[in-house]
């Protein structure tokens, strides 16, 4: 190779390379936000005043404004609990578990999915935590000494998801920020203003990129990764343990942590596109989330969809072949019971939407793909709701037999923590660098310029 | 960020020398045409970890994945104990006769913590390792290192400090390593800018003092008086609009919360109709019979002496003389010229004579200065007692004659 081809390729590299910095860190950089930003963060901030208005009714009057009762006791904050949780893994699949397979087109969506990832974790503590009706003992559920000696019960699959979550929330939390601090030094240096110079400066730590740091930063990295695999498995796991462990028909299945994990990739997907579709379009991001990565999303989709399926079928066909009569009951139930309407939302949501995924052609149709991601979250909330409104309205003792009507603060709270989950994403949009500029550039075929091989 | 502006010759320093390179692969070369040259203390920076450069400059592994280890090994540790601690010694939970310690139960809170300071060891021992956070470092001085070296540029810095460092020496070196550019990096070494910005530091101190505020206000509200209720910042369930006895309601023509029992309505067990032994009464007149309910046995006998004893004798002695420790202390401290009155000598003449339904009935109500026992003794319990107070007359008149012929050698 002679020298002018080397400075050929090498001049590309850099060019590529400081693309890639101008487009990230220009949405950052901006004057201005694309038009819609302002509207849309507008929109989130109204819906957070909706939640915090209703959290202030809840805290003053009591739990007793949900529709929740002696028979229905979990109800909708249960739910939406299991729902953000749910959400909130995809982040650390693509973050995590999609690095350790090498896949790397993860670098152009992981950061995103990541930030997801975080605030929907937020808004799924949120849930059990007012749940718990006076949230401010909540640290009753941490295992403190107390002047009556009593501990937690750590016999309890409720015990676990504290620690789960809590570790989960904590690990997602150092992991993204470990991703982002190269990254704010770019922000650093390139910032005219003395101010960002101050904030990006005491952000990105003083990092200098330089190989020792390197070193140690990318072994970090790997081990993050592989702490954060079995912990977002086994966080879903324990999620799907507060039923399994009870014994309530239709929750009481060994089949329910793979079957929940997969339903979590599955939803948490699903709001990927969701968010990621239109944030490209609006931030001119198509040549970094390029229409491959998307196929990728859609495919995997289609994966876990169709794994929640399979899943909705076994669970049905053990229901039968067990010859448990209230097993039976309770899934005859749910088809044909008086919520039977939940049960055939969920089924077209969550087993057919997903087949669309298929077609090449649906695949690529950024319209369509968010409208049917909307209807897999959508479905994947009623899978919630199914699991434990049917199994609790229906339960061993007719007598205490129920139909559960929400009300008006349930509603409110449940779409006051989207206002919340947007708020916190369209805030990250603008002030963060959306995409892990240092991956991206580390992962394209550039980063090999001029290497020679010996 | 600029050091454009001209330091007044103040004293500056080198650093060392700072070499771009135009693409990954020179970098590669560069540091391992560096390194061959034999300097140790020399970094490349590039704004992506460039593969292939830690053999090239000799890196040794780092010690990182130790630490994880170690931390998550002491996480498993410690989450096996909290929880055999907290729900086997502490606190025995017994759980549907489960096994108190079983280790499957143990396993998502122990992995869970595992993971947790694994996560955080791998965190803060990865920025300690790297030196960081670090507020200034030479190369930030230099500008085109600043413009490139997190965005599209690739530079190997040799440090002065390095034992084969010379200028030129090691410029030719880096220059023919492929440098594009070499140039001298120089700081001042005054450490005045090497600090966080004062505003910075104001800030973070204001946010703190202004943190204190709402506790201090708090305090002051809680420690002060006021006519009105203090401020109750967590209301807790405190207040509810419920009754409480012995609080008023609109509600009742009477005004009271609490409702009284209908007129006449006697509680179970409560009905009390045998006045003999309720109250020693015959016909109206004080009983001089025990009732049927008491046997006089030595068993009732003890049992009297047993509550008399407890109840009578700290005012009235254990003899019923009136000689009781209290008394005693009264007299000690001339509380009789205060109206004190002594407790009455039970075995004095005239109580002798009292029928038995009399001395019942001082227990039950006190009389005069002497408290009523009624609501602390049973009724059996304060036959029990006349039938000892009987015991201690009798024994008040007592001469050498009453002692059984046997036991008269004893007491003389
Ligand atoms: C707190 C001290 C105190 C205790 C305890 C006490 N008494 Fe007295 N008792 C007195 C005093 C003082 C008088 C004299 C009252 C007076 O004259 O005002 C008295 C008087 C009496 C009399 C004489 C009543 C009369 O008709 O004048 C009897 C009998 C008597 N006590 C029995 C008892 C018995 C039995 C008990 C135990 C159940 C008892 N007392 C416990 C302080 C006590």
């Amino acid at each position: 190779m002679s020298s002018a081809e080397t400075s050929a390729e090498a001049l590309e590299a850099r060019e590529y390379f400081k693309g890639i910095s101008d487009s990230v860190c220009g949405i950052v950089e901006a004057e201005k936000a694309p038009k819609i930003w302002l509207p849309a963060f507008a929109a989130a901030v109204g819906l957070t005043g909706v939640l915090v208005v209703s959290l202030y009714i809840l805290l003053t009057e009591g739990t007793g404004i949900w529709g929740n009762n002696n028979t229905e006791a979990w109800a909708w904050p249960i739910v939406n609990f299991v729902f953000w949780v749910g959400i909130g893994h995809a982040g650390t699949l693509i973050s995590a578990v999609l690095f350790l397979m090498r896949q790397k087109w993860r670098t152009s969506i992981n950061r995103a999915a990541e930030a997801m990832t975080i605030f929907a974790v937020i808004c799924a503590g949120l849930f059990p935590v007012i749940h718990t009706g006076r949230p401010w003992l909540a640290y009753w559920l941490l295992p403190i000494p107390n002047d009556m000696a009593i501990w937690p019960q750590f016999r309890s699959p409720l015990a676990w998801d504290v620690f789960a979550v809590s570790t989960y929330m904590t690990v997602s939390i150092l992991f993204w920020y470990m991703g982002l601090v190269p990254d704010f030094a770019t922000l650093r240096d390139r910032t005219k203003s003395k101010l960002k110079h101050t904030i990006y400066g005491i952000l990105s730590l003083g990092w200098r990129g330089s190989a020792r740091q390197w070193h140690r930063y990318e072994r970090a990295y790997l081990i993050m990764a592989a702490l954060a695999t079995p912990l977002v498995f086994s966080v879903h796991s324990v999620v799907s343990f507060d039923f399994a462990v009870g014994q309530l028909p239709g929750w009481h299945t060994t089949i329910f942590p793979p079957y929940f994990v997969a339903g979590a990739i599955f939803s948490g997907f699903a709001m990927v596109l969701t968010l990621l579709v239109p944030a490209r379009a609006i931030f001119n991001m198509k040549h970094i989330i390029t229409d491959q990565h998307v196929e990728n999303m859609c495919k995997v989709i289609l994966a876990t969809g169709s794994m929640v399926g399979f899943a909705y079928g076994t669970e049905f066909f053990i229901a039968w072949y067990s010859g448990n009569m209230y097993e039976g009951f309770t899934f005859l139930n749910r088809m044909f019971g008086p919520f039977a309407w939940a049960y055939w939302t969920m089924i077209t949501c969550n087993v057919l939407i997903p087949q669309f995924f298929w077609f090449k052609k649906i695949r690529t149709s950024p319209f369509i793909i968010v409208g049917l991601c909307i209807l897999v979250n959508v479905g994947m909330w009623f899978e919630r709701f199914v699991i434990i409104v049917t199994s609790l309205t229906r339960s061993f003792m007719p007598g205490s037999w129920h139909y559960f009507s929400p009300t008006m603060y349930d509603a409110s709270i449940f779409i006051g923590s989207f206002g919340l989950f947007f708020t916190l994403f369209l805030l990250f949009l603008r002030f963060m660098p959306m995409i892990a500029m240092f991956e991206v550039k580390g992962a394209s075929p550039h980063a090999h310029a001029g290497v020679k091989h010996h | 960020m600029s050091t454009d502006k001209p330091i007044d010759k103040v004293e500056d320093k080198l650093y060392g020398l700072l070499a771009e390179y135009e693409s990954p692969g020179a970098l590669i070369e560069a540091a391992r045409e560096v390194r061959d040259a034999g300097y140790t203390k020399f970094d490349c920076h590039s704004p992506f970890p460039v593969h292939g450069i830690d053999p090239a400059m000799g890196i040794k592994p780092t010690i990182l994945p130790m630490v994880t280890w170690g931390a998550g090994i002491t996480g498993t540790g410690l989450a096996i104990l909290m929880q055999t601690w907290m729900n086997n010694w502490t606190y025995p939970w017994n759980i549907g006769g489960k096994p108190l310690f079983s280790l499957p139960m143990q396993i998502p809170i122990a992995f869970e913590v595992t993971v947790l300071l694994a996560a955080f060891a791998t965190f803060f021992g990865m920025w300690g390792l790297n030196k960081l956070p670090q507020v200034w470092h030479p190369l930030f001085g230099n500008d085109n290192f600043v413009d490139k070296a997190t965005c599209h540029g690739f530079f190997v810095a040799i440090e002065a400090d390095d034992p084969k460092f010379d200028q030129e020496g090691t410029t030719a070196t880096l220059e023919k390593a492929g440098a594009t550019a070499v140039e001298a990096v120089r700081y001042e070494t005054s450490k005045k800018h090497r600090a966080l910005p004062n505003g910075v530091i104001a800030f973070m101190a204001l946010s703190m003092c202004l943190a204190l505020v709402p506790f201090a206000y708090i305090a002051k509200q809680r420690a002060s008086t006021s006519d009105k209720p203090h401020m109750h910042i967590n209301p807790n369930m405190d207040f509810q609009t419920k009754n409480k006895p012995q609080t008023a309601s609109d509600m009742f023509a009477d005004g009271r919360a609490a409702r009284l029992p209908v007129a006449g309505s006697v509680a179970r067990g409560e009905l009390k109709a045998d006045d003999h032994f309720y109250r020693g009464l015959v016909a109206g007149e004080w009983a001089t019979e025990f009732p049927k309910e008491i046997t006089l046995s030595a068993e009732t006998m003890e049992r009297g002496e047993n509550r008399f004893n407890i109840y009578c004798s700290p005012c009235h002695g254990l003899t019923g003389a009136g000689t009781g420790m209290i008394n005693q202390r009264a007299d000690a401290v001339g509380a009789t010229a205060t109206g004190w009155v002594a407790p009455s000598n039970i075995g004095q003449e005239s109580f002798a004579k009292q029928p038995h339904g009399q001395l019942f009935n001082t227990i039950t109500h006190g009389i005069r200065s002497m408290p009523s026992y009624g609501a602390q003794i049973k009724e059996a319990d304060r036959w029990a007692i006349v039938f000892y107070l009987r015991a201690l007359q009798r024994s008040a008149h007592s001469t050498i004659d009453d002692v059984p012929a046997g036991e008269k050698p004893a007491i003389r």
